[in-house]
C-alpha cells in the first residue's frame, strides 16, 4: 500500500473482491446521501461520490471492500468501474482491510523538522510493527500520510476525523492507551 | 501591530456562530453590495484593491474575475479552493475553523460580482471537521436568509454547498479540483481551454483560495482604495503566514504586506526566532514549491537591502538569489537541520503527489527522489548531483500542470544554495548514515 506511486495507474482492485452482499446504508443514512445528491443539478449526482465514499467507509467498517463500492455505484446510478478508479486515486480510502484503528503520522519536511521521524520510529517499536503495518492483535495499523495542514502543530498525527498535535512520546503512549480502550469491546 | 482585516475577530469567543459574527459586523458587505452595487461595481471595487490571488500563484483576482466568459443562459460556477496541501500551508484551515462566516460572506459577494447561482467549497477530505463547521455555518446563513432565493430581498439567489476531496494534492490546481468536483480522478485537464472558459460541468467556472474570497468582504466593506494603501506597490492588503518549522512561536499571523522578514521571523510580536536559541540556516518562504532560500539571503537580498515580505521583494534576485511568497507557508530550518534530508523529503512528497498522466512528472519525481535518497543515505555519487540538474531539465516546462515544475525547481535551488551539503553526502558516507535522525521510516531498498 505505501510507497506504490509509480504504480499508480494499475492498482487493481479486484483482489479485495468478496462474495459478501452489499451492505446497505441505514434509512437515516439515505436520507445523508440524498442531500449530497442535492447539492448538484440534475444529473450530475456523480459529484456526491467522494462525499458518499467517506460515509461508507465510516458505515461499513473503515474500507471500500468491491460489494460496498458496487452499491456505491448503484446508489448513484453509474458504473462500478467510475467508484474503482476514485476509489484508488485518493489516499485517504481504504481498500484494503485496515485495524480497527488507523494511525496516520505525517512525515512531510515541516513535521520532519520538528521531529516526525522520531515519532514514527516511536510507534513502530511501541506496537513493534512497521509503517504500513497492522500490530498483532489486529488493534492499529501505522500509516504515514503527507502534510495534513498542521505543520505548525507538528509532530502529529491523524485518527479518524481527529487531529493530534505537538505529538511527544508521553503523548503517544497516552493516545494508544486511550484507544485501546475506546476500540478494545468493538 | 499591523491592522487586521480577516482576523480582527477571529477571537471573540462564539464567532463561529451566525449571531456572534453578525453583531461584530458580519454580513455588512452582503447587504451594501446586494443593496447599493451592481455586479460590475463589485468586480471594480476587487479590480481598485490590487488583491492578488492568496492561493500560491498571486494573480490578480479581479483580472481573473473579468476574463469570466458569460454565455446567454449558460450557468456560471464560483468555486473556492480549500484543498490546502502545500507543504507549510496551513492558514486556510485556521481562517475556515475559526471564523467559518468569513468565507461565506465572502462567497456570497463574490458569486454575486460574477453573477454565480451555485457555487462549490472544495476542501480536502483531511479536514472532514471543518467542513461540519463550515456546513453548519452554512445552514445558518440560509436560515437567516443570506443564502438561498431572493436573499435580503434583492431578487439574487445563491446556492452553495461543500464537497469533500479525498486526499490528494494535485486536486488543489485548480482543473483537478474540476475534475474531482465531479466525482473523477484528480487528472489535470489541458489548459486552454481554460476554466473561465469550459470548467465544471464545461460551464465558465472561476477557482478562488479562501484568503482570496475571504479579502472581498473587507474589499467591499472600506472599498478598494482603502484596502490598495495597506502593503507597498503590487503588492496589496495583507495576508496570512503560516510560519513553522524551529521557530519560537509557529502559527498563523495576519501580515501587511510588506513587513520586513527580519523583524516577523525575530520579533515578539511575530515568530519570536529560532527555537531553542540556535542560528537560523535556510527557510522556504511560500511552500515546498518555491525556492529555498540560504541564511544570507533570508531578511537581505544579494543587493544588500532589507527582505520585505512581499511578492516582489521575496522575488528579488529571481531563482539565483531569491524565491517566492506563494501561498505563504513559511518554513524555518535550524542550523542543525540537513538540506540533503529535507529536498529528499520534499522530492518524495511530490513523486508520491504526481496525478501520472504524464511521463516526464511521473518518473522524474520518482528518479529525483531515488537519487536523492540514495545521496541523503550515503549512496551517491558525485555524478548523482549534476543527473539531478539533468532530470531537472526534462521535466521542466514538458507537463500538462505545474506539478512538475514545483517538484523540479526546489531541488535545483537546494543544490544551487547548499551544493557542498550534497558533496559532503557523497564524501562522507558513513558520517552521513550515522548522523542521529531517525531513518526507521525508510524501509524502501536503496537502489
Ligand atoms: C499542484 C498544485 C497545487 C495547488 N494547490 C493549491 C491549494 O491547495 N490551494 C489553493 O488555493 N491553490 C492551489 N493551487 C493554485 C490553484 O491552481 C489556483 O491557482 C488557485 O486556487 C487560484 O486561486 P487564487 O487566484 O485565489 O490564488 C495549486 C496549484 C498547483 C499547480
Ligand atoms: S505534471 Fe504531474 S501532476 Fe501535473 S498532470 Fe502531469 S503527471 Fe499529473
Ligand atoms: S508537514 Fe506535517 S502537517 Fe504539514
Amino acid at each position: 500500500m505505501q510507497e506504490n506511486w509509480t504504480h499508480k495507474m494499475s492498482i487493481s482492485v479486484t483482489h479485495n473482491y468478496t462474495d459478501q452482499p452489499e451492505p446497505e446504508f441505514s434509512a437515516e443514512k439515505l436520507l445523508e446521501v440524498q442531500r449530497f445528491i442535492n447539492m448538484y443539478p440534475e444529473g450530475k449526482q456523480k459529484s456526491a461520490l467522494m462525499r458518499i465514499l467517506h460515509l461508507a467507509e465510516e458505515e461499513f467498517g473503515g474500507w471500500l471492500s468491491v460489494p460496498t463500492m458496487n452499491y456505491v455505484a448503484r446508489l448513484l446510478n453509474i458504473q462500478p468501474i467510475e467508484v474503482y478508479e476514485v476509489a484508488t486515486f485518493y489516499t485517504m480510502f481504504n481498500i484494503e482491510k485496515p485495524g480497527k484503528v488507523v494511525l496516520e503520522v505525517c512525515r512531510t519536511g515541516p513535521c520532519m523538522l520538528v521531529g516526525s521521524d522520531q515519532i514514527i520510529e516511536y510507534i513502530e517499536n511501541k506496537l513493534d510493527i512497521k509503517v504500513g503495518q497492522t500490530s498483532a492483535d489486529g488493534m492499529f495499523t501505522l500509516k504515514t500520510a503527507e502534510c495534513l495542514g498542521a505543520c505548525g502543530y507538528g509532530p502529529m498525527l491523524q485518527c479518524g476525523k481527529h487531529y493530534h498535535e505537538h505529538l511527544t512520546p508521553a503523548k503517544v503512549d497516552e493516545l494508544l492507551d486511550t484507544l485501546r480502550k475506546e476500540h478494545s469491546d468493538k | 501591530m499591523g491592522r487586521k482585516l480577516l482576523l480582527e475577530h477571529a477571537n471573540v469567543p462564539g464567532i463561529e456562530t451566525f449571531e456572534v459574527y453578525r453583531r461584530n459586523g458580519g454580513y455588512r458587505s452582503v447587504e451594501k453590495a446586494l443593496k447599493t452595487m451592481s455586479p460590475q461595481n463589485v468586480v471594480e471595487e476587487v479590480q481598485a484593491s490590487g488583491l492578488r490571488g492568496r492561493g500560491g500563484a498571486g494573480f490578480p483576482t479581479g483580472m481573473k474575475w473579468s476574463f469570466l466568459a458569460k454565455p446567454e443562459g449558460v450557468p456560471r460556477y464560483l468555486l473556492c479552493n480549500a484543498d490546502e496541501s502545500e507543504p507549510g500551508t496551513f492558514k486556510d484551515r485556521y481562517l475556515m475553523e475559526k471564523i467559518p462566516h468569513l468565507l461565506i460572506e465572502g462567497m456570497i459577494v463574490s458569486s454575486y460580482a460574477l453573477g454565480c447561482n451555485q457555487s462549490y467549497i472544495y476542501i480536502r477530505g483531511e479536514y472532514m471537521w471543518v467542513l461540519e463547521i463550515v456546513e453548519k455555518a452554512i445552514a445558518e446563513a440560509y436560515a437567516n436568509g443570506f443564502l438561498g432565493k431572493n436573499i435580503l430581498g434583492s431578487g439574487y439567489d445563491l446556492d452553495l454547498a461543500i464537497a469533500p476531496g479525498g486526499g490528494a494534492y494535485i486536486c488543489g490546481e485548480e482543473t483537478a479540483l474540476i475534475e474531482s468536483l465531479e466525482g473523477k480522478r484528480g487528472n489535470p485537464r489541458i489548459k486552454p481551454p481554460f476554466p473561465a472558459v469550459k470548467g465544471l460541468w464545461g460551464c465558465p467556472t472561476v477557482v478562488n483560495n479562501v484568503e482570496s474570497i475571504a479579502a472581498v468582504v473587507p474589499i467591499v466593506n472600506d472599498g478598494g482604495a482603502e484596502y490598495a494603501k495597506i502593503g507597498i506597490g503590487k503588492s496589496t492588503g495583507t495576508k496570512l503566514i503560516s510560519a513553522c518549522g524551529n521557530l519560537v512561536k509557529p502559527g498563523v499571523y495576519e501580515i501587511e504586506l510588506g513587513l520586513s522578514v527580519e523583524e516577523f521571523i525575530y520579533s515578539d510580536e511575530w515568530c519570536g526566532g529560532i527555537a531553542n536559541g540556535k542560528k537560523i540556516k535556510a527557510c522556504v518562504p511560500g511552500g515546498s514549491s518555491v525556492p529555498i532560500l540560504p541564511a544570507n539571503l533570508i531578511t537581505k537580498t544579494a543587493e544588500g537591502t532589507d527582505r520585505l515580505m512581499t511578492y516582489e521583494s521575496l522575488a528579488e534576485g529571481g531563482f539565483a538569489t531569491g524565491s517566492m511568497l506563494g501561498s505563504g507557508g513559511f518554513i524555518v530550518f535550524d542550523e542543525d537541520q540537513c538540506i540533503v534530508r529535507n529536498t529528499w523529503n520534499f522530492a518524495r512528497f511530490y513523486a508520491h503527489e504526481s496525478c501520472g498522466q504524464c511521463s516526464p512528472c511521473r518518473e522524474g519525481t520518482g528518479w529525483m527522489e531515488k537519487v536523492l535518497r540514495r545521496l541523503e543515505h550515503g549512496q551517491g555519487h558525485m555524478h548523482d548531483i549534476d543527473l539531478l540538474a539533468e532530470i531537472n531539465k526534462k521535466i521542466e516546462g514538458n507537463t500538462i500542470c505545474p506539478l512538475g515544475d514545483a517538484a523540479a525547481w526546489p531541488v535545483a535551488a537546494a543544490i544551487r544554495h547548499f551544493r557542498e551539503e550534497f558533496e559532503w553526502h557523497v564524501t562522507h558516507p558513513d558520517e552521513a548514515v550515522k548522523r542521529n535522525f531517525g531513518i526507521a521510516s525508510n524501509h524502501m531498498p536503496l537502489v
